[in-house]
């Protein structure tokens, strides 16, 4: 493959991601890549929903009392923002549109860093309660599923980032609009994830 | 970089396998790997059979033989079956379906290296001196309470060596969705590659909540985690559900690539077209299915209710319609064949009727009221050693005589081949026929002695007895691969003289490039229309003869796996040391400093030039 073809939004083609053979494999592989990851979230999420509320006899602790919905919400529109404005940056992928792609993708990855600070800070917040990883069977399933999570979206944010300052001088071509294009199959899976957390964990332990 | 042979030192070889994203050579290296722990995994079964071949022996200590069994059943499953199988795939499939390379060269040798570190992590327990010993399920209320470092072993180990058999999977996957060469629709695979395809598939399912079960197990025993643990509230029941959702589809990812090994013999050595082929594809694909519909009936006794044995039950009677399904079309493929029984059909005769054995004792089991009196005893061990050495293992020696010639360019001979498969097939059937009784005459498995005169002296001895034929066996099959290796014979494109399939239309061993062009399929079992047409060189052509991209070798994938094997000890030392949390932390970055360096660096590869591949092919005398 040749990186220094020079392209033009007219010769650029209508699915860069997937125009050589390479770039379908990564396609592809990366679309069973998350097949693979539904199974290991939907296996965190089963023993989540078996071991919540259960500790040790006299446990003081449990999801209605825990959980604080407004910052959750606040989390859940930073990182659903987050996987809009990556939308946005495909948009300029498909346009050959390189400068605003990128610009669209930095605020892709400032919202998630956002979101990544208040999970930090809420996870702190019960730690000071006394909410600890080995306190019981509840915290460390729930620490497991949504620090699973929260680790997917730090390792998004630092392929992000090496991704936008390692191209920043080159430009697009089709060896790099696959990693682009993957990144955003990949936050839109992690937003997905959430929103089921939001609903099984936060929804249903808070009001159902 | 030349397609023309030079002369190498030692150190350029070595670096050479290193660094190798081929195929070919990857499959070799997880063969000889497999292998390597296929023998030890043997050498720990010699051991097992030992201590029982009396009563009240006392060869090995309780202790040690609860880290035998262990070690044992993970050896065998983890390290040899399913790298063994992995090296087939890795050498054939692409050959198969007429591709060049694999989609993803650069992963296939990070799964290869991780499987690698994730093998001689598990067994560095043995020099350390604390091995795993809650048995290869390593159940949860068990393994918590093992004390010392032995299940932090099987913990951390089969987590590497689990994240390079996912990679494998997704390989394959793409490798067959995507690289097919022209004509070669899905209806005109090759058994092997179907069964590789949906294995790969089921892995991709499956390795993730194994993935999650070992991190549940590594994070109650070293990280202060309550999984498990039930007076913190934790459930023990929830490693068993995730254990076999894991580990029922394993059992069917070992055992369709050996049905399709033993389909492309059989059509192979009875010359004729697979009986039929669209049913075979279906029941490959149905298998694939219920094997996940399945895994409760591991677990019939912890009291999950009648209706879930009930359900459970039922579906796992099921799976012996499309099994039966395969049995008979292999049956109807032979009926009006001219059959040939070489080696590895030998095999294959062999594996019918004692896979059709396993088969019918599972079903036996899948009764869960019968379930509850067979349970924990030795007609378990004999049932799974019946589907697993009488299917998986007969596939493997039988696909190692049948595609040694396509690997190293040379026949294994056919005579040693015989007495290997007589030596082993009674072997066998000596040791594991009567394990069936022994069940039924109330001897529970996994014990490490008996008292005498309980009935079960003589049965045991058979039984040993039995386990030394089968090692003698693999022994005449070693001096067999030194005599051939030495003698080094060159064969020619299809040493066996009846191949249908695109692997024997190239040279034994294929140059690196595999094909010189793009074949073009024209149908099922192509080579075969093609020599029945008269055309010697195997193939035609899809395309004139053009630049072929190639990936280039890297030692990431070995760096990388290698942070991770560090991060493992670093981890299971965290607590009792000083120095554990510092190794943790600079392993994984070390894997992650790989990672990034993998993905800054241009990594796109090279072109084999035109004019080169014309000169190799007049080289070789004009073919294609």
């Amino acid at each position: 493959m040749d990186l220094n073809k020079k392209f033009t939004p007219e010769t650029w083609p209508d699915h860069p991601e997937k125009a050589t053979l390479e770039a379908k494999n990564k396609f592809v592989g990366f679309w069973l890549f998350l097949g693979g990851e539904t199974i290991l979230f939907a296996t965190l999420f089963a023993t989540y929903i078996a071991l919540k509320n259960s500790g040790p006899s006299g446990f003081g602790y449990s999801t209605k009392e825990l959980y604080e919905l407004p910052l959750v919400f606040v989390m859940t529109m930073l990182l659903l923002t987050s996987s809009l404005t990556s939308v946005y940056a495909m948009y300029h992928l498909r346009n050959y549109n390189f400068k605003k792609m990128q610009l669209w993708l930095a605020i892709t990855a400032l919202l998630g860093l956002g979101f990544l600070m208040l999970e930090v800070y809420e996870f702190t917040h019960y730690v000071k309660d006394g909410f600890t990883y080995s306190n019981s069977a509840f915290s460390s399933s729930f620490y497991t599923l949504v620090g699973t999570h929260g680790f997917h979206v730090a390792i998004g944010l630092v392929w992000i980032t090496l991704l936008i300052f390692r191209n920043a001088k080159r430009g697009l071509n089709l060896y790099n609009a696959t990693k682009y294009y993957t990144f955003s199959l990949y936050w839109h899976f992690i937003d997905v994830v959430w929103v089921f957390i939001f609903t099984v964990v936060y929804l249903m332990g808070v009001i159902g | 970089m030349s397609s023309v042979a030079q002369k190498k030192g030692f150190g350029a070889t070595l670096w050479d396998w290193l660094t190798t994203v081929d195929h070919k050579k990857i499959g070799i290296l997880y063969f000889l790997g497999g292998g390597f722990f296929f023998v030890l995994g043997g050498i720990e079964a010699l051991l097992i059979r030992w201590q029982l071949y009396k009563p009240n022996n006392d060869l090995v200590s309780a202790g040690l033989y609860n880290d035998l069994i262990t070690m044992h059943g993970t050896t065998m499953i983890f390290l040899a079956a399913m790298p063994i199988l992995f090296g087939f795939m890795n050498a054939i499939v692409p050959l198969q379906i007429g591709a060049r390379d694999v989609a993803f060269p650069f992963i296939n040798s990070l799964g290869f290296w991780m499987f690698f570190f994730g093998g001689l992590f598990l067994n560095i327990s043995w020099i350390y001196g604390e091995v795993p010993d809650a048995g290869w399920t390593s159940y949860a209320s068990l393994s918590l309470a093992s004390p010392g470092h032995g299940i932090d072993f099987y913990a951390i180990g089969l987590q590497i060596a689990g994240g390079g058999t996912l990679m494998a999977g997704i390989n394959f996957l793409v490798t067959i969705i995507n690289m097919r060469a022209p004509g070669m629709t899905y209806m005109r695979m090759p058994l092997f590659t179907w069964t590789t395809f949906v294995a790969s598939a089921m892995i991709l399912f499956a390795f993730p909540p194994l993935t999650v079960g070992l991190f549940f197990l590594t994070f109650d025993r070293m990280f202060g985690g309550n999984f498990f643990h039930h007076a913190m509230g934790g459930n023990t029941i929830i490693w068993e559900h995730i254990f076999w959702i894991f580990g029922h589809p394993e059992v069917y990812i070992l055992i369709l690539p050996a049905f399709g090994i033993f389909s492309e013999i059989f059509s192979t050595f009875s010359r004729k077209r697979l009986f039929g082929y669209p049913s075979m594809v279906f029941a490959t694909v149905l298998i694939g299915f219920l094997g996940f519909m399945v895994w409760a009936h591991h677990m019939f006794t912890v009291g999950l209710g009648p209706t879930a044995n009930a359900i459970f039950a039922v579906a796992t009677m099921a799976i012996a319609v499309p099994t039966g399904v395969k049995i008979f079309n292999w049956l109807l493929t032979m009926w009006g064949g001219s059959i040939k029984v070489t080696t590895p059909m030998l095999y294959a005769l062999g594996f019918i009727p004692s896979f059709v054995m396993g088969g019918v004792t599972g079903v036996m089991q899948g009764a869960a009221p019968l379930d509850y009196q067979l349970h924990d005893s030795y007609f378990i061990v004999a049932h799974f050693h019946y589907v697993i050495v009488g299917g998986v293992v007969l596939a493997i020696l039988a696909a190692t005589h049948y595609w040694w010639p396509k690997m190293f360019g040379t026949m294994l001979h056919e005579g040693l081949g015989k007495v290997t498969f007589v030596f082993f097939f009674i072997g066998f059937h000596m040791t594991f026929l009567i394990q069936h009784w022994l069940g039924f005459w109330g001897m529970p498995r996994r014990v490490w002695t008996y008292m005498n005169d309980q009935g079960w002296d003589m049965a045991n001895l058979i039984s040993t007895i039995g386990a030394l034929l089968m090692a003698v066996g693999v022994i005449v099959l070693v001096i067999n691969v030194i005599i051939t290796s030495v003698k080094n014979v060159k064969v020619s494109n299809d040493p066996w003289g009846d191949g249908r399939t695109l692997e024997w239309a190239i040279e034994s061993p294929p140059v690196f490039y595999n094909f010189p062009t793009t074949p073009l399929v024209r149908g099922l079992d192509t080579v075969w229309i093609e020599k029945m047409e008269g055309n010697e060189a195997g193939y035609t052509a899809a395309e004139p003869v053009k630049d072929i991209h190639m990936p280039n070798g890297s030692i990431i994938p070995l760096l990388m796996s290698f942070g991770l094997f560090i991060a493992g000890f670093g981890a299971m030392f965290r607590t009792e040391t000083s120095w554990g949390l510092p190794v943790l932390i600079i392993g994984l970055a070390w894997t992650f400093v790989c990672m990034a360096a993998r993905s800054l660096q241009d990594d796109t590869g090279y072109y084999i030039k035109k004019e080169e591949l014309l000169r190799d092919m007049k080289r070789k005398g004009g073919q294609a």
